[in-house]
This record gives structure tokens, sequence and C-alpha cells, in this order.
């Protein structure tokens, strides 16, 4: 995965020990072992899923609705099609918006971030605004409206939730780079003549790197929650199965009434799962960052 | 000072509020604009567009069709829904209640169950309680609030069937009192409330829980325990109301988060309030219902996150003498 690198320069900037660092954080703890297992299958399955699935997840059949047997491990839906395929081609979906869509929160939430804070003034004035703004809407109508308007795809929750979750990101950017700006080798640095595209490269970014990183992990996790409560409103991409589909589809369907539990718990602990071990492994980075978070458990 | 503090605090509320107006304009008129769906009907001639053009006032300029848009808001014009052909107002003052009666519901049972349980992890931080506690509200925070509610009808309203699985009140019944009727809701009540409850609790209790913990290792506690009150009257009397104060900012910060949730249990409790309402303008394309619980969704959020100010300006003495 492409994150490792990013893990590693990240650690790096906290001053503290390199690799070996991270992969004790990660594989020291029960909370990092469960994090990084249920990460690492389901990123499998987004690559493989369709390779691995007993069953082509939109072959329909007759056999509608049916409970869990040999033939069909988790049953099937009211298509007849396989559960068991369908989860595991679903993985995809999740994993593809919740790193995009956080990736492009990032983006902007730093840049935003880096330029209110360390160009002050009326820039920090408009752009704080508008990330007061963006903190204060409701994010789920907000993404409703966007995604209705236009047209679901893959593509546009991307961008949809990329969009609508940038601010908090900007927020604790900009306070990093407040206290940041006023330090002794900044100051030292501006003195030289620097200039302030070097200044950020060299001094804030790497020092704000950690940050952003840590956050962005806790992101990742809003972004599959944010996709799969879109996707299971209607506003998926109706060209392909995620979990909020399967959840879609099961609950208009009838699928609790038929008390088919087979087709509606499955989805819901995929996404539970997969966002909880997103979200430990962001707490883990969060409180390597701020070990004082750690004193508080 | 302190009445600048919150002048300060209710121009940022409006500005915030002239932001939605804008945007909510902009959004709709440029990106959804009227016409192109209007284009679609196969039989308007073009002399027909113009003359619809003309009665949505879509000749104007862009100046103009804002000014229009913003009076016509606060006259509480919200436009006509596709769907129904009622007033956007209309429904969603019909559609409000509701949503406020479970949304209230769930807060208020969220706060007081939520808090309670992050006393209890608190003084008994690192036992197996604790532990407990903590993976259920990482639990609730990762599970996403509309399949808790499926499984909750799945669970009480079909294996063992003694809760509604939807609405708000048994289709077709006289009730021969408002009591009965009262009742009757609240029975629906029950299983939505729950879902929201289950939602909204992990956060209060996480933030009830480190601000007992921080409560605990103060001097002044330290200092009643030394002159030999009991412990259970140190929390409580003590450690408890010190420990309150992050609970009211914690419940500004969760209004976006009790929107969303009201859309999505809404949706599976067939429950008819603005989140239902919401969710059939999805799936009606019915963009000025959508635009109309954008706009309401927003200010109650505004609205809210102001309350949660004054309380905590009524609270907090510090706030006060800046």
């Amino acid at each position: 995965m492409s994150g490792s690198a990013i893990t590693v320069s990240a650690v790096d900037a906290t001053g503290e020990a390199g690799e070996r660092s991270v992969r004790e954080l990660m594989l020291g703890t029960w909370r990092g072992r469960f994090g990084v297992g249920v990460l690492g299958l389901f990123c499998f399955l987004a690559v493989f899923g369709s390779l691995v699935a007993p069953d082509d997840p939109f072959a329909s059949s007759l056999d509608v609705m049916a409970p869990p047997s040999a033939e069909h491990l988790l049953g099937t839906t009211e298509q007849g099609s396989d559960v068991f395929s369908q989860l595991l081609v679903g993985a995809r979906v999740s994993i593809v918006v919740g790193f995009a869509a956080a990736l492009i929160s990032a983006l902007l939430g730093s840049a935003v971030g880096l330029a209110s804070g360390y160009f002050g003034g009326w820039t920090d004035r408009i752009l704080d605004a508008l990330e007061n703004w963006f903190l204060v809407i409701p994010t789920l109508p907000l993404m409703i409206v966007l995604a209705r308007l236009l047209d679901p795809s893959l593509t546009v929750l991307i961008v949809v939730i990329g969009l609508t979750s940038w601010a908090g990101t900007g927020r604790i950017v900009r306070a990093q780079v407040l206290t940041l700006r006023e330090r002794a080798f900044v100051e030292r640095a501006r003195a030289l003549g620097a200039s302030d595209t070097y200044i950020i490269r060299t001094h804030i970014l790497p020092n704000t790197a950690p940050l952003i990183f840590a956050n962005t992990v806790l992101i990742v996790a809003v972004a599959i929650l944010s996709e799969a409560a879109l996707s299971f409103l209607g506003l998926g991409d109706p060209t392909r199965i995620s979990w909020g589909t399967m959840l879609e589809n099961a609950f208009e369907s009838g699928a609790p009434s038929a008390e088919a539990w087979w087709y509606v718990i499955p989805p819901g602990l995929c996404i539970t799962m997969l966002v909880l071990a997103v979200a430990l492994i962001g707490f883990l980075f969060e409180e390597h960052i701020n070990p004082r978070l750690r004193d508080q458990r | 000072m302190s009445g600048r503090w919150l002048a300060g605090k209710v121009a940022a509320a409006l500005v915030t509020l002239a932001f939605v107006l804008v945007f909510n304009f902009f959004l709709f008129r440029v990106m959804g604009d009227p016409t192109t769906q209007l284009a679609r009907l196969p039989q308007s001639t073009p002399e027909e567009i113009e003359k619809l053009r003309a009665d949505y006032g879509l000749d104007k300029s862009v100046v103009g069709q804002f000014a229009d848009y913003v009076g016509d808001t606060l006259r509480l014009d919200l436009g006509i829904s596709q769907r129904t052909r009622e007033r956007v107002w209309d429904e969603i003052a019909t559609a409000m209640p509701w949503t406020l009666l479970l949304v209230g519901t769930g807060t208020l049972l969220a706060t007081l169950i939520g808090s309670w349980l992050g006393v209890i992890a608190a003084t008994r931080r690192g036992q197996k309680a604790d532990d407990g506690l903590l993976g259920f509200s990482l639990f609730t925070y990762a599970a996403p609030e509309y399949w808790i509610g499926i499984i909750l009808i799945l669970v009480f309203a079909v294996w063992i069937p003694v809760l509604p699985a939807g609405q708000q009140v048994t289709p077709g019944v006289e009730f021969s009192s408002f009591f009965a009727e009262a009742l009757d809701v609240a029975e629906h009540l029950i299983l939505p409330a729950t879902a929201m409850t289950l939602m909204l609790l992990g956060q209060y209790f996480l933030i009830m829980r480190s601000s007992m913990v921080d409560v605990l290792t103060e001097d002044f506690i330290t200092v009643k325990r030394a002159i030999g009150l009991p412990w259970d009257r140190v929390v409580r009397s003590h450690a408890v109301p010190n420990a309150l104060l992050p609970l009211v900012t914690l419940s500004a910060i969760q209004f976006g988060g009790v929107v969303a949730g009201a859309i999505t249990i809404e949706t599976i409790f067939s429950w008819p309030g603005l989140g239902e309402l919401t969710f059939t303008a999805i799936n009606d394309k019915d963009f000025p219902v959508l635009q109309g619980t954008f706009l309401i969704f927003s200010v109650g959020v505004i609205v809210a996150n102001l309350l949660a100010d004054c309380l905590y300006f009524a609270l907090d003495p510090r706030v006060q003498s800046k």
C-alpha cells in the first residue's frame, strides 16, 4: 500500500524513532493488530474481491431471499444473488471512496490551513470564515444536495465527500502553523532571506505532516461512513455494489420483515469492522503524536 | 465586556446564515437550473418555457433573482413541492414537530445515560467495566445508526413482535382520548429513539469520562477525601457538577450528527419528520423540497449552536468575566 511511505516520514518528522516504531505502534497492542489485520483483509478484498468471490455478485436466480446454505454461505438477495459474493466485492467501493475522499480532504484542508495560518491577515480571515461555515453546516444534508444535483457515480461520491469534510483538518493545520510560524528556526530562515515556498516546504510542512496524516486516517473512517449513508439513501453509484447499497436493497425489499438476517446483518457488520479498524489506527497515530492523549486512557 | 462576547456569537451566526442563503441560491439556481428540468418535458414549446421562466422569475438578472429569493425565504415562501404540489413550508411545518420529538428524546436520553456511564467508567478507570464501556462506545461510533435501526426492527418487531416497526401512530385507529393517542405514539417512538440514543451515546460517554478523569485528579477532590467525606459523596456532589461543562460544548458539535441521524433513522422507521421528507425528495428529485429541508437543517444547527453558546455563557463564570 502506498500509505506506508507516508507513515514512515510522518513518524520521522516527529523526531522520534523511524520505521521500527511504526511497527511497534501497530503490532504492539491489540488495537493496532486488530486495525491492521482488518484493514489489510478489506484492502485485499478491494483488489481481489471479484476474483475470490464464489459467485457472480450480479447474477440473479429464482432462489430468492434464501437462508444460508452450502451453496450460498450467506444466503441470497431479493434478486437471488449470492450475498457473500456481494459482500466481498462491496469492499472495493468503501476502500476506494474512503481513501480517495480523505486524500482530497487532506489536500484541501492542508492547503487552506497552511495559507490561512502562514499568511494571516485577510487571507486568514476569509479562509477562516469559509472553514467555520463548513464546520457548522450539517454535512450529510450538504452531501445529499450536492450528490443529487450531480447524478450519482463513484467520482461524484468521492468529490462530494472530499469537498465537505476538510474543514476540521484545516482548523488543526492552521493552529499548528500559527505556532510554527513564530518559532526561532522559521524566523532565522526568514531573516536569511528564504522565500515563503522554501520555508513552507522545508520547515512548516514537515512539522505539520504527522498531524495531517493522523487526522486524515480518521477522515477515512468518516468518509467510509458517509459513502455508506449516501449509498443507503439511494445516492450511490448504481452500477457498483457497495455495503451501503446492499443495505438499501435489503431494506427496500423488506428483508427485515422477511427475517432475512443473513442479508441485513453482514453488510452493516463489514462497515462497522472497517470503520473500527481505521479509527483504531487513527487513534494510535494521534496518541503517538500527542502522548498526553494516552495518559487519559 | 460580557455583552460583546455574546453579540459576537450572534453576529457570527447571522453571517453563517447569510452564507447559507447565498449558497442555497447559487447551488439550486446555477447547478440545478429549473428550466433544464422544464425543457425535459416533451410537450413543452419554446414559448411555454419562456412563460415558465417568467413565472419563476428566471428572466430577471441574477441579483434580482437573489433578492426575490431572500424575500421569499424570509416570508417562508419556499416554493412548491414538485411531487405533491403542496407548499414546501407547509410540508416542513407538518414534519418538524415529529423530528423535534425524535431528536429531543434521543438527545435527552443520550445525555443522561452517556454521562451516567461516563461517571461509572471514570471512577473505575482501567477496570473491566471501564474497558467494556470504552469498547461499546467505539462500536456505536463505528456502526451506522440506520443499520442498528434495522437490527432493532428485526429483533423487536419481527422476531419478538412486541413493538411497531414503523410510522408514528397505528394507522386507522380512532383514539378514545388524547392520552390513548399519546401512549400509542410513545410506543412507536421507542425503537427510533433507541437507535438515536445509541448513535449519540458514545460521544457523551467519552466526553463525560475524560472530563471526570481530569476533575478527579484535581486538588480539591483530594482535599474533600482527606477531610473524610465518603467517596460516593465526593463524586456526586463535587466531581460530577464540575465535570458537566464540556457536555454543553459537545451538544453543540453533535447537532450536525443529530441531523444526519434524523435523516437515516426516520427513513428506516417511516417516521414522518424532516428526515423522511428529505429521503422522499431525494428519490423523486424534488429540488424545492430538498432545498427547503437543507435550509431548515442549516438554520436548526446554527440556532442550536447559538443556544449552546448562550448556555455555556450562563454556566461558566470564567467566560463572563473575560
